[in-house]
């Protein structure tokens, strides 16, 4: 459809971001555009489906691209929101049932009921996430985009805004769950101008997406969610530090960066106001350590990422020794629904320690991997076998990961307990970032353990002995455990230095390294005796060394 | 004050370099910009060279000490340049439980290669990554750019042979 000087406005707009139907549109297609489904070469479906949408002569159907739409594991994926249909593994080539499901959309539908994978969700850091297009800062507006920063900064005061967060009960999302309220206080209440705000998007942990989904799906709502928490703590300048590992993600942030300063919603005299804030975006360059906020700071100050011990804490003194607030992505997301919606509401959500909801990326070896944003205090039973659909290929659960080399194997005898901060920890794991991996019988608990050591020893900075000799010894210890090379005397040696690391670390990437050999032996301590006693591998992973002649 | 690029004295009159220049006016020329033009001259270059390090250091006011501190304690630079295509395995938890292991073994036994490796031919450079966030495609790999799921070793194996 190419267009010449002086022709009528043609009856339709196509471009880059898919087709907009001149009148209201009667049925719309959305397209996810997140990372996974692009991989799954989704960008090709949304252009071809516009040729065919075009060709069909439907003048009413709008094509729109959009984030993530969550089930990642039957991508690409393409929505008729008017419907709720889902259609899954849409090949470009074959588009013929998802143009006849548009063009037999009737005005006025209702979206049928949705299977377990997307009723038992609640999404409010999400709520955006396949519904709009996440390089539109148009689209963002059209659905309350901004109007939380608005109305903070026209009418509350800073006092106001944190007290409504305080009120929200709304925890850290990036794993530790500090009180988000207390923790804005608190950089207030520190001495010393300028104050910075950053977004820790340093997502490290393996197998944790959450953060990469939000920012390529919704990134204007985390600038929202920085700048309210600007005016809160009276800090004029933003940085968001992501992984260079995410282009997805730096590209859309940049966009939105751009447009957001174009209109005005930041840079100075926000909405009119006195207030100003600008964002910038620094890049990180794998380094897992950096997910540490010490650490994370002297990265964005350009150094090597090397942690620092606390305290001071990075609210008193941060970047460049000035008073700093850092959040995490999912933390900022939540921002603009609690200043909207209240502090109340959001409390309403969730368990009395745990308010709101949290995203978990889920993946391994369950049916329906994908990203999910459920309610605090639902079970992990709900999480892996309702909404994930049980065990790939029917096989045996064994186990779920969550907080990553942080964190703890949990086994199905504590599928029944609610998801939230404490229980978590009483079980042995963290509610972490939010990764979720389910394993089955073809994983060896040993080798887990052994793989998340590996990555700990791997990604020490070296600053310190007990995380950098530490972890290298607990990897020889599990090496030689999982290769049936091990001596009675290696179990007690294994938990003696997981203890002696745990509590000498300087930072939180030493002190939790020991965590998924503490969880594993809790719980599959017969398998660690099985490669000790029996030299052999339950799960059938592990290589075992032929055996030595007896003494 | 601004510099001209002149005055800063690039290492060479190769036009990449515009790239970084740009880059480091852009940024101030701060020293805590050093991660950022690092990132730029890698995305010119392919890979920082000790003329690369001397002169960021220079135009931005920090040590080669700590230029090459920094350029080495990330694991996404590299002072070395890599082969013609390379193949990043994802390692993270979902594609280590899916067969992540498999896959690199298959490759160092088909190929002769293994992490951070390249071949003789200068042709493939394979490493690894952390996580990719692709966890729904695991295993998962990015093969020049482009990311690929649901791998098998073989299937692996034969594209590489195939470039």
């Amino acid at each position: 459809m190419t267009e010449t000087a002086g022709e009528r406005r043609p009856a339709r707009r196509r471009h880059r971001q898919g087709l907009v139907p001149e009148g209201p549109a009667r049925a719309s297609a959305h397209v996810c555009q997140a990372a996974s489904c692009l991989s799954a070469q989704s960008d090709l479906v949304s252009e071809a489906l516009t040729e065919r949408v075009v060709a069909a002569g439907l003048g009413d159907v709008a094509v729109k691209r959009v984030g993530c739409l969550g089930l990642c594991a039957a991508g690409p994926l393409v929505e008729v929101p008017e419907t709720g249909e889902l259609f899954e593994r849409v090949s470009p080539g074959e588009l013929d049932g998802l143009v006849a499901a548009l063009g037999a959309v009737q005005p006025g539908a209702t979206r049928r009921p949705q299977p377990p994978f997307f009723a038992r969700q609640l999404r409010i850091a999400t709520e955006n996430s396949g519904r709009i297009d996440p390089e539109s800062l148009d689209d963002y507006l059209a659905n309350r985009g901004y109007a939380a920063l608005r109305k903070a900064v026209t009418a509350m005061t800073p006092a106001e805004v944190r007290d409504e967060v305080t009120r929200s009960g709304l925890r850290g999302r990036g794993g530790a769950g500090y009180p988000t309220g207390l923790k804005w206080t608190t950089v207030v209440k520190a001495p010393g101008e300028p104050k910075y705000v950053i977004c820790n998007a340093d997502e490290g942990d393996p197998g944790a997406f959450m953060d990469r989904s939000v920012l390529e799906s919704d990134p204007h709502r985390v600038l929202e969610g920085m700048a309210i928490a600007g005016y809160a703590v009276g800090a004029r300048q933003g940085f968001v530090y992501c992984r260079a590992e995410y282009p997805l993600a730096v590209a859309r942030l940049k966009t939105a960066i751009r447009l957001a300063a174009r209109a005005g919603l930041l840079g100075s005299a926000i909405a009119d106001t006195q207030f100003g804030f600008e964002v910038e975006l620094r890049l990180g360059a794998g380094a897992y350590v950096c997910g540490e906020e010490t650490a994370l700071m002297a990265s964005v100050e350009g150094g090597r990422g090397s942690p620092s011990p606390r305290p001071p804490y990075p609210a008193v003194a941060g970047l460049w020794a000035r008073p700093t607030l850092i959040n995490n992505v999912e933390t900022f997301a939540n921002v603009p629904a609690v200043i909207r919606n209240g502090g109340d509401w959001f409390a309403g959500i969730g368990t009395a320690s745990s308010r709101g909801t949290k995203v978990f990326a889920l993946a391994g070896r369950v049916v329906n991997t994908g990203l999910v944003e459920v309610p605090m205090g639902v079970t992990l039973r709900q999480v892996v076998f309702d909404i994930g659909g049980g065990i790939v290929d029917g096989r045996a659960f064994k186990a779920v990961q969550t907080g990553g080399p942080s964190g703890g194997c949990i086994p199905e005898e504590h599928l029944d307990m609610p998801v939230d901060y404490e229980s978590l920890k009483q079980v042995g794991s963290i509610m972490g970032s939010g990764g979720m991996i389910v394993m089955d019988d073809t994983s060896c608990m040993v080798d887990v353990a052994k793989y998340f050591m590996d990555f700990c020893r791997e990604e020490s900075c070296g600053k310190c002995v007990p995380c950098r000799v530490g972890t290298t010894q607990l990897h020889q210890l599990l090496d030689r455990i999982s290769s049936g090379r091990s001596d009675p005397g290696d179990m007690e040696r294994l938990e003696r230095l997981s203890g002696m690391v745990q509590k000498t670390s300087l930072c939180g990437l030493g002190q939790n390294a020991p965590n998924p050999v503490f969880s594993t032996l809790r719980y599959f301590r017969h398998e660690y005796l099985a490669h000790i006693q029996d030299r052999t591998c339950p799960a059938g992973v592990c290589t075992m060394a032929a055996q030595e002649v007896a003494n | 004050m601004a510099i001209r690029p002149a005055e800063l004295g690039a290492p060479s009159d190769d036009k990449r370099w515009r790239i970084v220049e740009t880059r480091m006016r852009r940024t101030g020329q701060r020293p805590d910009a050093l991660i950022e033009v690092l990132h730029a001259a890698q995305e010119a270059f392919g890979y920082l060279d000790p003329d690369a390090l001397e002169f960021i250091g220079g135009a931005l006011g920090v040590p080669l000490s700590k230029v090459y501190g920094v350029a080495t304690f990330y694991s996404f630079f590299t002072l070395k340049p890599h082969g013609q295509h390379t193949c990043v395995v994802c390692t993270g938890t979902a594609c280590y439980i899916n067969g992540a292991p498999r896959i690199l073994a298959e490759i160092r036994g088909r190929l002769g290669v293994g992490p951070r490796e390249t071949t003789e031919d200068d042709k493939l450079s394979v490493l690894t990554a952390r996580c990719l966030g692709a966890c729904s495609l695991a295993p998962a790999m990015i093969l020049d750019g482009e990311v690929h799921g649901k791998l098998t070793p073989g299937g692996v194996a034969e594209r590489l042979e195939a470039l």
